[in-house]
């Protein structure tokens, strides 16, 4: 005797007409539903959690899009493999010819729409997030060459340079909003931090203050970073690093001037001259 | 000189001595000067799969040498020409021709029913373009500076004088100028044959869908092309007449060092080239599209199911594309980034209603899993992955960490090989009977596919893997410290494994040739008109034609016993299954005799 | 000719309303006269479709009135049409022509040109124009060479 309340048998469910599907949209129900409660154990799916603020706003869209996209996909998939199987040649006889179903192909126009404005709709809250450009506590001037990357701190004349495998190190202090303005001596450069979850071109006719970003890093480490962009015979060696610091010791750091950086001509003419790497 | 003449009664052939007429040139001239579009779409599959078995060479080289971090195999000059030359040539050289040129320009003709192009020399001409085109390109190997490395889309200013000397880049870039009217010219041809030279009942709504895909394809390539070739005049006019279109430094008037003029804006470069370079993608998929829904039909015997709607979501896809193409350049920091998303988000509506309807097409069929139909699935496989990471890149904030990646690049190889390689070669083994007349082996094409198959995966899998860890892409050597090597190791035995796949498709050849086995008229029981008259078909393809009352003639000529259904509703009057001697349909109905092939 | 009209206008109305939607939102020229310029692309062929479609079906066409007696629909547009209503001589061509190489040929050297030096667009140019003429000469004898 089923006592009240208490889930159905198994039997009833499994001999209803609709059985295969329905079953496997309460299993996708139910793992969706548990994944998404139990939140940060979800899977990266290959992906860095993002190193900054804006770098884990990123990530969580990653994760949400990944598992649409498994669930969509996981879906076709299985309508792909049952048909392979289930309906190979087993006869001569001539199967049913239907050439439409209305009711089925509104339902596969309509169900698309609403997935992707949903993904289109958590699109703009997290890019709205990633891009906005608040006043931020330190501002860095990028430069970009070929090949290798120019940083400046406008605050207090800070200058770190390097080409290629010298893969010059940008100090940021640890959780304190960073804003870069990008810009390029050259040709077009990619500024890529995996870790953060971001890259940006540095473009040549695109001033630094029209390509702005903002960044906070929320643990202390470093960072490694490289151009993305195809920039010329030494794009691979194009590497970086951010390394972030607590404040204090950033402080430090930034005030305490190196004379003689050469300049993004004296490394280009070196590249020239001796080929790269420091 | 002929007429191009449509058979006046069924019955009658052309070949009967009252008809005789010079048949064209034979044996070498023959692929010099003959305007016959069989003659001119085997020249173009040929020269298109050569490309292809070249652009492969270079992609096992790049393969080898990402094998082992921070390798000299190659030089970095070498590598970033071998990266650039493999996308050209895929691109430009092998997956628009072959499917346009090559295929297309063989079967539409014949499935409307027509005797041939509607501008036979143009199409001639086309070829002749598209092969000095080829040859223009590749010379870059030749001069002593290398070919272009600057990446398939030659980005300015990487791609202006000071930064890409040489003859190469301007080969490169003059190559374009010769295949880009090739396509124009291509595109004009299959608009023309479509709307004007379908046979008696064959309306637009019951044309095959491979068709329909052309005919959109056609009027992309006539959107896109044009834009392609303004891009790159521009681009060589920077290079060598001093202006200053997307230069940024430097700038004076022409002739006057000491004037100074507004400069130029390389983004405008991207604008450019990505107008054209999202609809090619398309230019690129569609035909593919095509040809997959074609054969899945054909070997579930059953037809397609959702027939308009694959002809709307074909048209929707093709509109959406010409407006997403800044997704391209969403990490520029200077495009409207709400609209590009949303429209490229949408695009998967429509590629999802196709997936849809070629499963309910599988649905309660007959499936034969030849090597065709194997090759088919293999398409809906990796089409579905490279579209469902094709949405994920169409979100900015995702594609901010994988654009230039690794992830993009097996994005676009599972799209791309899912569509030009996959459903490439599954047209290639579906329609090859139709052009030569013989039969493929089909084991050896099952063991080409799973080869295929299994190496395509290997290859891009761990591509994405490696990518979201952060390797950028176009890069000749990568730090041995970061743990990259594994997942490159893995895709370059892939890659070779599809080599080795597509090696025993030349030994299919070289079989097919020495040891012919005659394919007949309809070996695989199709159900368009290509499939009606013999293989190859006769001059101007036809000698008899069946009555055209649905999308599926040949099937209804057929299969009388399968009523004719015209999109669902069943065919009254002149409908299937009256002898083709009798057009008027005055004879006897009932039972029915084929004609003899 | 309804439905090439029909397919064809409705790429330029799409165009003109993304064209003017992006030019709207987005103030980015070179989109913006792209997507404007397909809607062109889409309407003028169009509109001729819809012209001819007038003709043979004897519509009005706009404000010019009546511009053909009706005739019906092209066989090719008529879902039961026989075989034998579009039979005969659909058009004429020769079968074989060299002009396409010639002309081809010449091409390749005048684009070549542009690369190795401006001395090959001397034959490239003179490959062209003696194929143009051949092709014009061929159509005006009905195709013989």
């Amino acid at each position: 005797m089923d006592q009240p309340g208490a889930a159905p048998s198994h039997d009833r469910h499994a001999r209803s007409s609709a059985g295969p599907h329905r079953r496997l949209l309460a299993v996708a129900a139910v793992l969706v539903t548990g994944l998404t409660l139990s939140g940060c154990q979800l899977p990266t799916f290959g992906a860095y959690r993002g190193s900054t603020s804006q770098g884990q706003d990123a990530f969580k869209l990653w994760q949400f899009f990944f598992i649409t996209g498994i669930i969509v996909g996981g879906f076709v998939i299985l309508l792909i493999l049952w048909s392979v199987f289930r309906y190979r040649r087993r006869s001569d006889e001539m199967p049913k010819q239907t050439q439409y179903h209305t009711g089925v192909e509104i339902l596969y126009t309509v169900i698309p729409i609403v997935i992707v404005l949903v993904l289109f709709a958590f699109t703009v809250i997290t890019e709205n997030k990633v891009d906005a450009t608040p006043p931020a506590d330190v501002t860095i001037r990028v430069t970009a060459f070929q090949w290798g990357w120019r940083f400046y701190y406008p605050a207090t004349g800070k200058v770190v340079t390097g080409e290629t495998t010298q893969a010059p190190q940008m100090v940021v202090p640890t959780g304190q909003s960073v804003q870069i303005m990008l810009g390029s001596a050259d040709v077009i450069h990619g500024f890529y931090v995996p870790a953060f979850n971001f890259s940006r071109y540095a473009q040549p006719g695109v001033t630094a203050s029209q390509q702005r970003f903002n960044f906070t890093v929320l643990h202390d480490g470093v960072y490694r970073g490289q151009c993305t962009q195809l920039c010329g015979l030494y794009h691979s060696l194009m590497f970086f690093s951010v390394k972030a610091v607590p404040p204090a010791q950033f402080q430090v750091w930034v005030h305490h001037l190196s004379k003689n950086q050469p300049s993004i001509s004296q490394l280009k003419q070196e590249i020239q001259a001796n080929g790269p790497g420091g | 000189m002929t007429d191009l003449v449509r058979p006046a009664l069924a019955g009658v052939d052309l070949h009967a001595p009252e008809h005789e007429e010079h048949h064209g040139p034979t044996g070498l001239l023959k692929w010099f000067t003959s305007t016959d579009h069989k003659v001119i779409g085997m020249s173009y599959t040929i020269t298109s799969v050569v490309m292809f078995y070249l652009a492969g060479i270079m992609a096992l080289l790049i393969r080898t040498q990402l094998a082992s971090p921070n390798s000299s195999l190659l030089s970095f000059s070498q590598f970033n020409a071998l990266f650039t030359m493999h996308g050209s040539l895929m691109l430009y050289l092998f997956a628009g021709p072959f499917a346009f040129g090559g295929l297309a320009n063989f079967i539409v003709p014949i499935q409307v029913g027509a005797p041939d192009m509607a501008f036979p020399r143009l199409n001639a001409l086309s070829y002749w373009l598209y092969l000095t085109g080829s040859i223009t390109m590749l010379l870059g190997f030749f001069t002593s500076s290398g070919a272009a490395e600057f990446g398939w889309v030659a980005y300015a200013p990487l791609s202006n004088a000071a930064n890409s000397p040489g003859a190469g880049p301007d080969l490169w870039i003059v190559s374009l100028l010769l295949t880009g009217f090739s396509a124009i010219f291509t595109g004009v041809n299959l608009v023309g044959t479509i709307f004007y030279l379908r046979a008696p009942g064959m309306t637009m709504f019951r044309m095959p869908v491979f068709t329909w895909n052309m005919l959109v394809t056609g009027i992309l390539i006539l959107i896109a092309f044009p834009v392609l070739t303004a891009a790159v005049v521009m681009l060589f006019a920077d290079r060598h007449f001093g202006t200053h279109i997307y230069e940024t430094t430097g700038c004076h008037m022409v002739g006057h060092p000491n004037v100074p003029a507004a400069c130029g804006v390389p983004v405008l470069y991207q604008h450019l080239f990505w107008f054209f370079g999202h609809p090619e993608v398309y230019i690129l998929a569609l035909p593919y599209f095509g040809i997959v829904t074609e054969i899945i039909p054909v070997f579930s015997r059953k037809p397609l199911f959702g027939y308009k709607g694959m002809v709307f979501a074909t048209m929707a896809i093709a509109a959406l594309s010409t407006g997403v193409w800044a997704h391209h350049m969403f990490t520029t920091g200077v495009v409207l980034l709400p609209f590009f998303s949303l429209l490229s988000l949408l695009i998967a509506v429509p590629t999802g209603i196709k997936f849809f309807n070629w499963i309910g097409t599988m649905w309660r069929g007959q499936l034969s899993l030849k090597t065709p139909m194997l090759f088919s699935l293999g398409f809906l496989f990796a089409f579905l992955m490279g579209g469902v990471t094709g949405v994920m890149l169409a979100s900015p904030p995702i594609d901010f960490f994988t654009h230039d990646t690794y992830f993009v690049v097996a994005h676009f190889h599972q799209v791309l090989f899912g569509t030009a390689v996959f459903a490439g070669f599954a047209g290639f083994y579906y329609w090859f009977p139709k052009m030569w007349g013989r039969m493929l082996n089909d084991g050896l094409g099952k063991w080409h596919f799973w080869l295929t198959f299994i190496g395509f995966w290997l290859t891009f899998m761990p591509q994405y893997g490696v990518g979201l860890k952060g390797m950028p892409r176009r890069v000749a050597s990568y730090p041995a410290d970061l743990g990259w090597q594994i997942y490159n190791q893995l895709s370059t035995i892939g890659a070779f494994i599809i080599g080795l796949g597509f090696l025993l498709l030349l030994i299919n050849l070289l079989i097919s040739w020495r040891n012919p086995v005659p394919a007949g008229d309809n070996p695989w029981d199709g159900h368009t008109l290509e499939w009606f008259t013999s293989s190859p078909p006769p001059h101007h393809n036809f000698t008899h034609l069946p009555p055209i009352r649905s999308e599926r003639p040949t099937w209804d000529y057929n299969h009388p016993e399968a009523p004719a259904l015209h999109h669902g509703v069943p065919v009254v009057g002149n409908g299937n299954g009256h002898h083709p001697r009798d057009p008027g349909g005055n004879g006897s109905s009932g039972k029915e005799e084929k004609v003899p092939t | 000719m309804r439905d090439e009209s029909v397919f064809l206008i409705g790429v330029g109305v799409f165009f003109g309303i993304v064209g003017l939607i992006y030019w709207l939102t987005a103030y980015e020229d070179a989109g913006g006269v792209l997507l404007l310029g397909t809607c062109f692309l889409g309407l003028v062929p169009g509109l001729y479709y819809y012209y001819w479609y007038c003709r043979f079906h004897g519509r009005k066409f706009f404000f010019f009135g009546q511009v053909g007696k009706a005739v019906g629909p092209r066989p090719e547009d008529r879902p039961d049409a026989t075989l034998a209503e579009g039979a005969g001589v659909v058009s004429a061509f020769p079968d074989s022509s060299i002009w396409p190489l010639v002309l081809g040929s010449g091409a390749f050297l005048l684009v070549l040109a542009l690369v190795f030096g401006y001395w090959l667009a001397f034959p490239g140019i003179g490959l062209i124009i003696t194929a143009l003429v051949g092709v014009t000469a061929e159509s005006r004898r009905g195709g013989h060479v």
